[in-house]
């Protein structure tokens, strides 16, 4: 998903001459940034040189942007992404010690991908699944009433997975 | 502007113009709101909260900067609960803040220090979490270092607003917010003109000046080097706020007496290398008429302009003059001309550049001016690092009694010293080009027109018979402008000049910081340095590049003529379009 090809980037510029036809197209980054993270799984460094040269925006500018929302992935992500709830139920029952357990089972801090390029990890707040909290998401699909153990299978379900797969 | 409302500061009435902020109308009544934020040449930002004021009827403090005055309107500006608060919110600020004056280089001169100072904040309440990143060394001139930063917005607000360059932004957002340049490039990969605006306005040490001073003082005692120095005509026209002094002062003599008791065998100025770029540039641009080359000319002077146009502009590269700065052709003749003269190795010469500028430090490492393998300038210390070695070398300034600079790079026109105000390259180029065109003197030498601090200024010359059409922009914003008509309209004028800072060269990015009494930039601060380069050039008997008798002499004796090959060899250079490619928005997006 995360290579850049001709095809995406023709794409991008039809979606920003689209955009150009509107009448206050600089509004638009957002979008148009939530259109490129939609084609890369993330927002590539070439990608915002080549955003900032159509929409005729400082590339500074579209960093700044790029970077105020949490929800913008700045490096390409994995092959899941696990968001784990942080929100108050969550955290009353143990969400800290399930997010320590991902982090020392896949050797990476919040934000980052693994080395073998399967996880990302990300934390949210309220997925609005409190009754069945701690709670994490992995690639949309709520898993619950987690421990630090029951996590770590969890995980190693979806290797096992992938691994099966690629084989 | 409508009929004036009252207003009550403290208790007492005022007639005040309706539609300003009510800092603006106690600033006009002589009361002073603290601000951090707000700077009267930039757009609003509102972030500090630092300009907090009592307003009768509403619940919260208001920001002074950004909120309107209305009739009747009550204001407090000092009552003890509002000090109290104000004083919290600089506390806050300081919460973050590596609190190391007495080894930072602003130390003595630092608005949150002097803030801090007037807040009376005794101790601190609070023990915040410090930032933790590392200075940005990768510049030749600037250095950013997020840990002093407090977030004002001033840097991002002048690169964007002023200087049109837009390489800052702030990134991230809360505890973690940075100004940075986009993807968090190193300073010396973004597309920053180095022009040193950002330090002008920092309130703080997050940006401050690449310093070569500790190498300097190190390399003039070294008993193997003949150590030569150079000086821009604003240096003189504003090293004496460094000292105290008002703006406005010509320090030329102590200036030079300053720097030989630093250790300098030869004193030399580059007013004197503004006149021999005059004669090379002017020649050029005769040249260009009578030959049908590239026009409208575009003066080449100013090194933040010099990347700026490469980045932003790489359409008009054929445009811009070949000459080389003033600073540059300085260098090139001291390690020729005067290194045969005195019979020295010119690898044994120390060059040294003292300017109003860091886009200067930039240029000096440019491989496009070196020659024979050299490069004309060594080392080049701004203003500020100059008052500084000044200081720190225990020399008393102030007192000290002038001296004149040494033969044969020291000797200038007035020309030579208005290249150091916007529109007096232009100035000084007419002077001259007209006398080679027509064959006359040009006896109305003062160009009233492109004088003055008019963003785009234009004037129209007869010479024999044919229009001339000029134009001046200063600041790279209005430098923009400029060029968007050229681009526009490529015959609209013939001749072009651009310096990169506000005000010309007297607003560089070296140039003392403001004081206790004045603010960045202000406007006039930068006036009476352009006066005084004004009166500099009055008072001088020889006020044409050409009548100065030691130009004719290296013309004589070691260039020729304008324009010859070994002119081409020393004092000419080349430009190409650089990566990054800077991006000019259609219209201000802040
Ligand atoms: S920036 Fe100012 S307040 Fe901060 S350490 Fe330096 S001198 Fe002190
Ligand atoms: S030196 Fe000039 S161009 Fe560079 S970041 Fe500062 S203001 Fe912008
Ligand atoms: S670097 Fe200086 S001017 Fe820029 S936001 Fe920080 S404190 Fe303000
Ligand atoms: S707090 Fe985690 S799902 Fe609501
Ligand atoms: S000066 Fe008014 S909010 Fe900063």
């Amino acid at each position: 998903m995360s290579e850049i090809t001709q095809e995406k980037m023709d794409q991008i510029k039809a979606y920003i001459d689209r955009v150009k036809q509107q009448p206050y197209p600089t509004s638009y980054l957002i979008a148009v940034l939530h259109y490129v993270q939609g084609l890369f799984g993330y927002v590539p460094r070439e990608v915002m040189d080549f955003v900032a040269q159509e929409m005729n925006l400082p590339t500074a500018h579209i960093w700044g942007v790029a970077t105020f929302y949490h929800y913008f992935n700045l490096k390409p992500i994995g092959k899941h992404v696990i968001s784990v709830c942080m929100g108050t139920a969550c955290y009353v029952k143990g969400a800290h010690d399930v997010l320590e357990a991902i982090k020392r089972e896949l050797q990476i801090q919040v934000g980052q991908t693994s080395e073998d390029r399967l996880f990302t990890l990300q934390e949210a707040r309220c997925l609005g699944a409190c009754g069945i909290a701690p709670v994490i998401m992995i690639d949309g699909k709520i898993h619950g009433e987690l421990t630090a153990k029951s996590v770590v299978e969890l995980i190693h379900r979806y290797r096992k997975a992938a691994r099966g797969k690629t084989a | 502007m409508g009929k004036s409302i009252t207003i009550h500061i403290n208790d007492k009435p005022y007639k005040v113009d309706p539609g300003q902020t009510i800092m603006q109308a106690a600033d006009k009544l002589g009361f002073h709101i603290p601000r951090l934020c707000y700077h009267p040449k930039l757009s609003i930002e509102g972030a500090c909260r630092v300009c907090i004021v009592e307003v009768e009827g509403m619940k919260n403090y208001v920001a002074s900067c950004s909120y309107p005055v209305n009739d009747g309107m009550k204001i407090r500006t000092n009552t003890p609960e509002l000090r109290r608060a104000r004083r919290d919110i600089v506390e806050l600020i300081l919460d973050n803040h590596p609190l190391d004056c007495h080894i930072c280089d602003r130390n003595g001169n630092c608005e949150l220090q002097r803030l801090s100072y007037s807040m009376g904040i005794k101790a601190r309440h609070f023990e915040g979490e410090r930032k933790n990143y590392d200075e940005d060394l990768s510049s030749q001139a600037v250095v950013r270092n997020p840990n002093k930063c407090i977030l004002c917005g001033r840097c991002v607000r002048i690169c964007s607003e002023i200087q049109h360059v837009h390489n800052l932004s702030q990134a991230y957002r809360g505890f973690r917010t940075v100004v940075m340049p986009a993807y968090n490039m190193p300073f010396s990969e973004s597309v920053c003109t180095t022009c040193g605006q950002c330090i002008n306005v920092c309130p703080t040490a997050a940006f401050v000046e690449k310093s070569y001073t500790q190498e300097l003082f190190e390399r003039l005692n070294d008993p193997g080097l003949v150590k030569v120095v150079q000086f821009a005509p604003s240096v003189r026209a504003a090293i004496g706020e460094a000292f105290g002094l008002e703006p406005g002062h010509n320090m030329e003599g102590q200036l030079v007496a300053a720097l030989r008791k630093l250790g300098f065998d030869y004193i030399f100025d580059t007013q004197f290398a503004a006149d021999l770029t005059i004669m090379e540039e002017a020649s050029e641009f005769l040249e260009r008429i009578q030959n049908k080359g590239k026009l409208p000319m575009i003066t080449s002077c100013s090194s933040a302009w010099m990347k700026c146009m490469e980045q932003f502009y790489p359409d008009l590269i054929d445009n811009v003059s070949t000459c080389k700065s003033p600073m540059s052709m300085n260098g090139a003749m001291i390690k020729s001309y005067f290194a045969e003269k005195i019979q020295v190795d010119p690898k044994k010469i120390l060059s040294v550049a003292v300017m109003c500028c860091t886009a200067k430090k930039y240029e000096a490492d440019r491989p496009e001016l070196m020659f024979d393998g050299l490069r004309g300038v060594d080392i080049v210390v701004t203003t500020r690092e100059t008052a500084w070695m000044i200081k720190s070398a225990g020399i008393d300034f102030l007192n000290i009694e002038p001296e004149k600079t040494d033969a044969p790079l020291g000797l200038s026109s007035g020309a030579g010293a208005i290249f150091g105000t916007t529109g007096g390259v232009m100035e000084a180029a007419i002077r001259t080009a007209y006398e080679l065109y027509t064959g006359e003197t040009l006896v109305d030498i003062e160009l009233e027109n492109i004088r003055g601090l008019q963003g785009i200024k234009e004037a129209a010359i007869q010479m024999d018979g044919q229009e001339l059409r000029v134009a001046v922009a200063h600041g790279l914003g209005n430098a923009c402008g400029l060029l968007d008509l050229v681009r526009m309209d490529p015959g609209r004028y013939q001749f072009v000049e651009i310096m990169g800072c506000p005000g010309g060269c007297i607003g560089g990015g070296g140039q003392p910081y403001a004081g206790a009494n004045s603010i960045p930039l202000d406007e006039e601060v930068l006036q009476k340095r352009a006066k005084a380069l004004y009166d500099l050039d009055r008072g001088k008997t020889i006020r044409r590049s050409h009548d100065n008798p030691d130009i004719q002499k290296l013309y004589r004796e070691f260039l020729q003529r304008p324009l010859s090959a070994t002119s081409h060899k020393y004092l000419h250079t080349h430009y190409q379009a650089k990566l990054p490619r800077g991006i000019i928005p259609d219209r201000a997006i802040y």
